[in-house]
């Protein structure tokens, strides 16, 4: 048994995986080119690259929001490739926390509402035990008094909190930050950052960081880097 | 801000927080969606009613179906137009429906037939000193032609009472001849057959020529002056489905090999103009319905767009495409179902308005403020319907979304 868990522990294992966008047409173009990449549960990892080399659409391919050209793609052990939209959208929504550069907060609801979201998805129900849940989220990251107010009444550190704590609402194995530091200053940038680290060792939740600042990446236990659609 | 409401599904959530958000979509929308239902229920209420006004008042008093014996024609040897001679109509003597109490029981057993009444009729005159009048007599049974006629209704004075020496006349006559209820008068015939009657009611119809002519007896009293004994000349229906008297009429004509005229052929015309009015009832309602589902259509296309991005991150977050569907389908099926519950509460309004601002030439109401339960329903179902139907292209739309795509938007 431990020796099975040692070998299934690895959160997401990329084999091969190629990515173009175009076929058949003439501006047909691969953006990935045979990535081979396992992270570990657990793992805190930096994904670094220059901007046009395919570090978002790495990101999208890991959370499932597109699929591979080819290639195979495992999460948490259970191969991706035949499923259908259903098992994808469900396998997502429960194991994958997406943490985007714009917050992407829904406008209508408020930050608690915002945070039970992907509980309520989840379940098809609002219920008096995910907004408990989401409460508590919303202290961790110090926010609790904020819980009623709509993402417009909200700073931008407070936003991407609350995006942080919605992300974390059905406790995910992996986490996947899209530059989530980048629209912020670098005061707000480090209490995010920490923020997701103090996460990553609480809960033991994988973290897959895209980010451009070098001094944060540093920062991370491995550092992944791509350039032009290969990792180097 | 409110709380929460706990335990309400995903998509009510979404969709209910959506209608909020757009408030003054969503009020223009239901205002479209409320004048719509309301126009197609109080238009389809006030023609209702209005046609049922004008059948009352031509039907009224009148049988929908009525059984007379078949056209006395010349039976000639030779085929018509083989033959230079030249055959005359018969002239139709007054004659009595054959075996007519066996007829009366078969048209009783018919479906939809209501009444059975049958009239003795045939032309004499009214006299009273020195004036007299032409009339048509009728020999009825009192009880079966109330079932007909309403008479009791239209009776100004006395009783419908046709017993014995009874008779009933009509308010012009009465005038002519100067005789109120008690009054006698001598009812004289053709063959010089007279008697005389005394003046239990008197009617008023609706129709002055009606009120001059009509003279009732009883059917004894009419069959000795028109010499006609035990002999009945027409019998008279009443059907239930007004609109299937024609149906009814073909199948006794068919049986009985009498003639048989429905309502229907009498007033072709009232039924053109029945007709047609329905028709262009049909017509706005139909419009209406486009008008209504295309605005739901393009509020919810606007919404999609607009919400582009929400529908992406809601997908990110594992909503299925079926869940992001349904929360636009519920947007036009409330839309559909609010606005048709304005709407009956605003027809309501208006038809409580119209009764009192129009009546009758007589002071009656022309309509009432009165709805019928099963058109409410049929109208909130059709805009649900609607409102459904427009919701599933939009919706379609926001399923399909590409999450990434939609995101980055």
């Amino acid at each position: 048994m431990p020796e099975a868990k040692q070998h299934m522990s690895a959160i997401v294992e990329l084999q091969d995986i190629h990515k173009s966008y175009g076929l058949g047409t003439a501006v047909a173009a691969e953006v990935l080119h045979g990535i081979n990449l396992s992270i570990e549960n657990g793992e805190f990892a930096a994904l670094t690259g220059p901007s046009g080399s395919g570090k978002s659409t790495l990101l999208n391919i890991i959370g499932l929001l597109e699929a591979p050209s080819s290639g195979r793609l495992s999460i948490d052990g259970k191969d991706t490739a035949g499923m259908d939209d259903a098992t994808r959208t469900t396998l997502r929504g429960r194991s994958i926390g997406f943490i985007f550069q714009f917050h992407h907060l829904l406008p209508g609801f408020s930050a608690l509402e915002n945070v039970m979201m992907p509980s309520i998805i989840d379940l098809g129900w609002s219920t008096a035990k995910a907004q408990e849940t989401a409460l508590q989220l919303l202290e961790q990251v110090g926010l609790k008094d904020a819980a009623n107010k709509r993402p417009s009444e909200l700073s931008g550190g407070m936003q991407q909190r609350v995006a942080i704590a919605r992300a974390l609402s059905l406790s995910p194995r992996l986490i996947l930050a899209d530059e989530p530091t980048g629209n912020l200053d670098t005061h707000s940038a480090d209490e995010i950052f920490e923020l997701l680290q103090t996460i990553n060792r609480e809960r033991q939740s994988a973290c897959l960081i895209v980010t451009h600042d070098p001094r944060l990446a540093a920062r991370c236990q491995r550092q992944v880097r791509i350039v032009d659609g290969q990792l180097v | 801000m409110a709380g929460l409401p706990m335990r309400l599904p995903f998509a009510w959530m979404v969709c209910l927080r959506y209608l909020r958000e757009g408030r003054m979509q969503t009020v223009l929308i239901l205002a479209g969606v409320t004048a719509g239902v309301a126009v197609i229920i109080f238009l389809t209420t006030l023609i209702t009613q209005l046609q049922a006004s004008i059948i009352e008042k031509t039907l009224g008093s009148q049988a929908h179906i009525v059984l007379k014996p078949p056209r006395a024609v010349n039976q000639t040897l030779l085929s018509p137009g083989s033959t230079a001679a030249i055959v005359q109509p018969r002239a139709q003597r007054l004659r009595s429906i054959d075996q007519w109490e066996a007829v009366a029981r078969l048209a009783a057993q018919t479906g939809g037939v209501q009444a059975v009444s049958p009239v003795l009729s045939g032309a004499g005159f009214a006299a009273r000193a020195e004036a007299n009048q032409p009339i048509a007599l009728l020999g009825v049974d009192p009880v079966a032609h109330r079932r007909i006629v309403r008479m009791d209704k239209y009776l100004t004075s006395g009783s419908f009472d046709v017993s014995g020496a009874n008779g009933v006349i009509g308010i012009e006559l009465a005038k002519d001849l100067g005789v109120a209820v008690g009054d006698k008068i001598r009812v004289i015939t053709m063959d010089g057959r007279n008697d005389l009657l005394t003046i239990a009611g008197i009617f008023d119809i609706g129709n002055r020529d009606l009120n001059r002519r009509w003279v009732y007896t009883s059917i004894k009293m009419a069959q000795s002056l028109l010499d006609l004994s035990g002999g009945i000349t027409e019998i008279d229906l009443r059907v239930a489905d007004l609109f299937q008297a024609e149906t009814t009429a073909r199948q006794l004509q068919a049986q009985t090999g009498l003639l048989v005229e429905s309502w229907m052929q009498t007033n072709a015309q009232l039924l053109t103009a029945l007709k047609s009015q329905s028709t262009s009832n049909n017509l706005i309602r139909l419009f209406v319905v486009l008008i209504v589902a295309v605005g739901i259509a393009s509020v919810l296309v606007v919404s999609v767009v607009q919400k582009q991005k929400e529908i992406g991150i809601l997908r990110a977050m594992g909503a299925s495409p079926r869940r992001v569907m349904s929360v636009f389908l519920l947007q036009g099926g409330f839309y559909g179902l609010l606005g048709s519950a304005l709407g009956s509460a605003l027809s309501l309004a208006l038809l409580n308005f119209f009764s009192r601002v129009s009546r009758n030439a007589d002071g009656t109401l022309l309509i009432s403020a009165e709805i019928e339960p099963s058109v409410v329903a049929w109208a909130c179902a059709l805009a649900l319907t609607v409102g459904l139907a427009a919701a599933a292209l939009p919706a379609r739309r926001a399923a399909r979304l590409d999450p990434v795509q939609a995101i980055r938007a």
